[in-house]
């Protein structure tokens, strides 16, 4: 499985890489809106995933939300709001707007992958323990 | 019952050098209710006294099991999601067909903060059979510091991350400051409860679902018997039984029977062990 990972900060591009890596995605990576849609267009297939941080220059991850929503050919993409924004309000514009899910930094690894889970991105658990 | 000093500050060092993790006066209930289940599994009465022989002899086994026992993570919501699945889509249904006075109640035999408690409540919300029904969980844990916690419903951002859907953050929560407070409409479907497994319940009623999850692994196969013994005596005879992934009944009490349910197994009384009829 492929994600893309949108956020400014370089830093928090790495943690999220590691995460989704360890998790099984191949990742490609985005500074801000504009250059995570420059890098949607480029693809064949759509990533099954992208984690988007809210606020970036030049686009920020809202605006991004919705350009993505206009698109058909890239409705298969989960998108996942991962941002400081931790308002009421501001999750359900982000849900309201078409985002998936709502990670809320700061975050352990752990959570993002239950995050992942419940998107139903995770491979299926190939033994029973029981 | 209630941790010594001694006892706190050999824990807090042991915590501290092997994990980094510093355990701050005050954090008393946590120490006592994560190291209560290996004490009893150790053999001894209570936790001052299993923490007197760690000192003593320091088996670095047993010293692993008391910093992994304290550094686990905070509870999730929804844990492990398939019980959850489970419950929603195939035995809160069926259940719903054979309750003519359309109750139901389920016991969350170790609470802890209260996630797993809010979560079937929430589940049973989500379930289309159950629109109109009143669904009552008991909540019941060892520490009453965790039971208070439950009781107020609040919870850090960093809980609320941990595998609780954003949806059902935004419907079923009020922020309140920094934290969160699941409502008041879902905190009066719960009653929390002190109990200790290990000894004989008390009074509860009748159960239709018991979550007995990821407690037994702390219990030596007598007491995980016993418990298993006594939750029979609480649980309807067409009840369910959830455990932990790792959990089960076999070779423990086989008056249970493991019944897969959707992607994931519950355990029922057997016919012939029921002793009671169906209310």
């Amino acid at each position: 499985m492929r994600a893309l990972v949108v956020d400014d900060s370089r830093a928090m591009r790495r943690i999220v890489t590691r995460i989704l890596e360890d998790a099984g995605f191949d990742v490609l990576e985005a500074g801000d809106g504009q250059e995570a849609l420059d890098v949607l267009e480029t693809q064949e297939t759509p990533p099954e995933l992208a984690c988007v941080d809210w606020n970036m220059p030049v686009m920020d991850g809202l605006t991004f939300i919705n350009h993505v929503r206009q698109r058909p050919q890239w409705r298969a993409t989960t998108l996942m709001m991962v941002t400081t924004e931790s308002e009421q309000g501001q999750i359900v514009r982000a849900l309201a707007a078409g985002a998936h899910e709502y990670l809320i930094k700061p975050f352990t690894g752990e959570a993002m992958v239950e995050k992942l889970d419940l998107l139903g991105l995770l491979p299926a658990p190939t033994g029973d323990l029981t | 019952m209630t941790i010594s000093t001694s006892a706190f500050t050999f824990v807090r060092e042991l915590v501290r050098a092997e994990s980094a993790i510093v355990l701050e006066p005050g954090k008393e209930y946590l120490v006592e209710s994560r190291l209560v289940p290996l004490a009893r599994a150790a053999g001894h009465p209570d936790v001052d006294a299993y923490v007197a022989e760690l000192s003593t002899r320091r088996t670095p086994s047993a010293l692993k099991q008391v910093v992994e026992a304290l550094t686990t993570n905070e509870t999730s919501w929804f844990r492990d999601t398939d019980p959850y699945t489970t419950l929603r889509e195939t035995i809160l249904p069926e259940l719903a067909r054979n309750r003519p006075r359309k109750q139901l109640r389920v016991w969350a035999a170790a609470c802890s903060s209260g996630q797993e408690p809010y979560s079937i409540v929430m589940t049973a919300l989500d379930t289309p059979a159950l629109a109109g029904w009143r669904v009552d969980v008991t909540a019941t844990d060892l520490s009453e510091e965790m039971l208070e916690r439950g009781r107020r419903g609040e919870y850090s951002q960093l809980e609320v991350n941990r595998g609780l859907p954003a949806t059902t953050l935004v419907r079923h929560f009020e922020r309140q400051g920094l934290s969160w407070r699941i409502n008041q409409s879902i905190r009066d479907r719960v009653e929390f409860r002190h109990l200790n497994l290990t000894r004989p319940f008390p009074p509860m009623g009748q159960f239709d679902v018991v979550f007995l999850r990821n407690v037994l692994i702390y219990f030596d196969l007598p007491t995980k018997r016993e418990v298993l013994q006594r939750v029979r005596q609480v649980l309807a005879p067409d009840g369910h039984l959830f455990l932990g992934a790792a959990e089960m009944t076999m070779g423990v009490d086989d008056a249970w029977e493991r019944v897969p349910a959707g992607r994931s197994s519950v355990y029922r009384i057997r016919e012939e062990q029921r002793t009671c009829v169906p209310w």
